[in-house]
């Protein structure tokens, strides 16, 4: 019982922010609206007994991703109000693209579902059951090729991110620490005899 | 009493918002990078419902690998779209016509 609450109020508030994503006005609006649907589908996975996936997206979604999404929202100077021309036009195409897809899923799960399996509710697991351990047992073993793909993958957006986004600016004013390591006393210090002169 | 089914339907309505989002929204480019990213939210909700359906840990697996690559997409489309707004200081979609294909 509680759990269908749960579902329900978590599936509204989900299906709410997503409405906000795509209708804001403000770009920053819609990165906030993200991250609620971000946390709403983390707690319907925990519903669901997928404890690590729901605590990863959290981790990686709203902790890295989002944060991404948020700053370069607010470096960039936008001009929101030019982006959002011809909103009405397309809105109600959107709408009917997106009843057109609701109606063509909803047909295929509600019937052509094989037998009534769909209807069921997945059995719960035990209390001692570990669904970090269970992912990790294959994760390490049948699919180690590809998490190691994958963290080259990873490695491979970083080294592209970088490279896109690094310039130099001419006239920048910084340290070359290795000239300033390097330097003698001669270049620096001069020693020149006076005449000692008297008042 | 929650079934599989209903996490199909919230997915399928989810995908199908963010497909009405991809239209609303086809000139900044911001709103559809996030779009997508509301898009490979429903479709890890259908994996992880099968998952448990069948009983089979590969879906979650699977998740695992398209939340990596959805964060990897991320970062090198919002430097694309840095160096982009750099260069021609806009991300209309519709300005984007300088190669005249």
């Amino acid at each position: 019982m509680i759990a269908t609450i749960t579902f329900y109020v978590f599936a509204a508030v989900l299906l709410v922010a997503a409405i906000g994503v795509i209708t804001a006005r403000n770009p920053v609006h819609s990165a906030l609206f993200l991250v609620l649907s971000f946390f709403q589908s983390a707690v319907l996975w925990l519903l669901i007994e997928a404890a690590f996936l729901a605590i990863a997206l959290v981790l990686v979604y709203v902790g890295a991703v989002m944060v991404l999404f948020l700053f370069v929202v607010m470096m960039l100077d936008i001009n929101a109000a030019r982006l959002r021309e011809g909103f009405t036009r397309y809105f109600w195409l959107g709408i009917a693209v997106a009843g057109i897809v609701v109606v063509q899923i909803g047909h295929v799960i509600w019937f052509r579902s094989e037998g009534l399996r769909f209807l069921t509710r997945p059995e719960s697991y035990p209390a001692d059951f570990s669904n970090t351990r269970e992912l990790g047992s294959v994760l390490y073993t049948e699919h180690v090729y590809a998490f190691e793909l994958a963290a080259m993958l990873l490695l491979l957006a970083m080294i592209a991110a970088i490279t896109l986004t690094m310039r130099k600016r001419p006239g920048l004013k910084a340290q070359n620490v290795a000239r300033q390591v390097a330097v003698r006393r001669e270049d620096r210090v001069r020693i020149v005899s006076m005449d000692a002169t008297k008042d | 009493m929650i079934t599989v089914a209903h996490y199909l339907i919230l997915a399928a309505i989810l995908f199908s918002l963010s497909v009405a989002g991809i239209f609303i929204n086809r000139k900044n480019v911001i709103l559809l990078l996030m779009c997508i990213e509301l898009m490979l939210l429903a479709v890890n909700f259908n994996f992880i419902a099968f998952s448990r359906m069948l009983g089979d840990t590969l879906g979650q697996v699977f998740v695992f690998f398209i939340l990596t690559v959805a964060a990897a997409e991320a970062a090198i489309g919002l430097a694309i779209l840095v160096v982009l707004f750099r260069n021609t200081q806009s991300i209309n979609v519709d300005e984007l016509d300088e190669m005249k294909g």
